[in-house]
């Protein structure tokens, strides 16, 4: 070691701390733009008490729930749909190819308000459904609120989680396919045993997005009729004209299922991340 | 018996013809090196065999069955999805990069064709792959993820698995190719002890150490063409054929006349 340099342990010497100007400045500007947004709110003419009123009030909580049901439902309804259309996109069978890429175009192809609406008046264009052998039904009786809802929802988000199904399963190793093969393993025991297990790592943070969105969707469904949380609170406010104060309510249970959900997308991630040095937290 | 039988067999992908007219039969027990250049088609003939890849022509028969087809009376059937997977119970494969199941473990690796393909008991299975495991010297990496083995490790593990699905013949696909030196050895003792066992074994490869110490013929391609088959201490000590001679030397000349086979590199 030439005599020159310092005896020093970067371990052991005192470190000074970097003045960081923009790191001050933001964080003042934000705890600024905060209260300024508080006290307007604070001053605005929002009767905080009908706020808490309705908060844990029967009715919220009962539309509350309906927006959980519908998420559930939906998602569901599209994830099946997806599942089928993704492994469809890989099939040997030209025409089913044909009919899964038809599939995505309709129904990404359009509006999902167009969707949820076409569903609800299905009446007006087939008057009765029926089935051989099973019997027949007024169309107006079966496609309620509900039904048009879910059907209108999980349709049209099967055919964005598609895609998200199948880039899943692109990312997996062709070599992943082949030794499956090599060990005899049929196509649909090496998706379900080899591919989509390893898959799931790179679907569920944008699945995730998706519940989420989903979650936030179903306020469409009031469009129909369907009794969700901004369905419930509308009909308040078009009676006590709290609009402001009904919206926030709303706005509160969004905001706390949402959360929820992240959390169990943190917990998918960590649980289908195993085998994988890196796992699903990047 | 022949297990293997290539007769005229070629293949194409679209207009470049990888195997041009393949003649090869293997018997029963038999230990088989395929020596040869890099794109002399030895991968492509090792991945006809177990149907990865169809073949354009000839015939191929592998435990005695016509490999991907039906003869009914003087046409021929394509076998669907179901039945080329019951034709590649007969075949086993090392790859050159592993392929391990990134998401099990490795006794599952080892449990999981024996379970899904062969139906048996999951607990069953996984006895016969902690036999196995321990057999290739893996005994205390049961329950590791492909991650956390090395490649030496990796490729036992797959080297298990193969052999867990009992098939008639094993193919390797230069199962070191993908390793580093230091590493080679580990995996080609375990081979050699397979060999002792009297499985059929089918490896390209380009150790040539190997080839001599534990192989019954060896076979050199280049082109697509089976050029020279003998026994090992005639290939590898006096060619006939001139590129063999080539390749040999070149060879040789690589590994700077070491004549340990761990310290070999290709």
């Amino acid at each position: 070691m030439p005599a020159s340099l310092p005896r020093l342990d970067i371990a052991e010497a005192v470190r000074i701390r970097r003045f960081r100007p923009l790191r001050l400045l933001l964080g003042a500007l934000a705890i600024a733009f905060a209260i300024f947004v508080f006290r307007a709110f604070a001053d605005a003419q929002i009767d905080w008490s009908v706020v808490w009123e309705y908060l844990l009030a029967r009715i919220t909580i009962v539309g509350l729930g309906f927006t959980i049901l519908m998420t559930l439902v939906a998602m569901m309804i599209g994830l099946s749909v997806a599942v089928v259309l993704a492994v469809g996109f890989g099939s040997h069978n030209p025409v089913t190819r044909w009919i899964c890429k038809t599939y995505v175009w309709l129904f990404r192809g359009t509006p999902q308000l167009l969707q949820l609406l076409l569903w609800y008046n299905l009446a007006l264009v087939f008057p009765i459904v029926g089935f051989p052998g099973l019997g027949s039904w007024q169309t107006v009786d079966l496609m309620g609120p509900f039904a048009a809802a879910a059907i209108g929802l999980g349709l049209n988000a099967g055919a964005y989680m598609s895609e998200i199904i199948r880039s899943g399963l692109l990312s997996v190793d062709t070599g992943q396919y082949e030794a499956a093969k090599a060990i005899g393993m049929t196509r649909g025991k090496t998706l379900r045993k080899v591919i989509f297990p390893q898959a799931m790592r790179v679907i569920i943070p944008p699945l995730g997005n998706e519940f989420i969105g989903m979650t936030k969707n179903t306020s469409l469904a009031s469009i129909v009729g369907f009794g969700e949380l901004i369905f419930v609170m509308q009909s308040i406010y078009f009676y006590n004209f709290k609009v402001i104060e009904m919206l926030l309510v709303s706005a509160f249970w969004y905001l706390v299922v949402t959360s929820i959900l992240s959390v169990g997308q943190y917990q998918l991630e960590k649980r289908f991340g195993r085998g994988f040095r890196r796992g699903g937290s990047l | 018996m022949n297990v293997v039988s290539a007769v005229n067999l070629s293949k194409s992908f679209g207009a470049f013809e990888v195997l041009k007219g393949i003649n090869l039969d293997i018997a029963k027990g038999e230990v088989v090196c395929i020596i040869g250049p890099s794109g002399s088609g030895k991968t492509t003939f090792l991945r006809c065999i177990n149907q990865l890849e169809s073949i354009n022509s000839g015939a191929l028969w592998v435990n005695g069955e016509l490999a991907g087809f039906r003869v009914v009376g003087e046409r021929i059937l394509p076998l669907d999805e179901h039945e080329i997977a019951f034709q590649r119970r007969a075949t086993g494969m090392v790859f050159q990069r592993f392929n391990l199941f990134a998401h099990l473990t490795a006794e599952q690796n080892v449990a999981l064709g024996p379970v899904e393909v062969l139906g048996q008991a999951p607990a069953q299975a996984l006895g016969t792959a902690r036999d196995l495991l321990a057999r290739v010297g893996l005994s205390q990496k049961l329950k590791s993820y492909p991650a956390e083995l090395s490649g030496g490790q990796q490729q036992r593990v797959a080297i298990a698995r193969a052999m867990a699905m009992n098939p008639q013949v094993l193919l390797f696909d230069e199962p070191t190719s993908a390793l580093d030196p230091e590493l080679v050895g580990e995996v080609l003792k375990v081979m050699q002890e397979v060999a002792t066992t009297g499985i059929t074994m089918v490896v390209a490869t380009h150790e040539l150490n190997f080839a001599r110490d534990v192989s019954d013929r060896v076979v050199f391609m280049a082109d697509g063409r089976i050029l020279e088959v003998g026994s090992p201490e005639r290939m590898l000590t006096k060619p006939h054929e001139p590129r063999l001679k080539t390749f040999l030397s070149a060879l040789s000349g690589s590994r700077a006349g070491s004549g340990d086979s761990d310290a070999q590199s290709t």
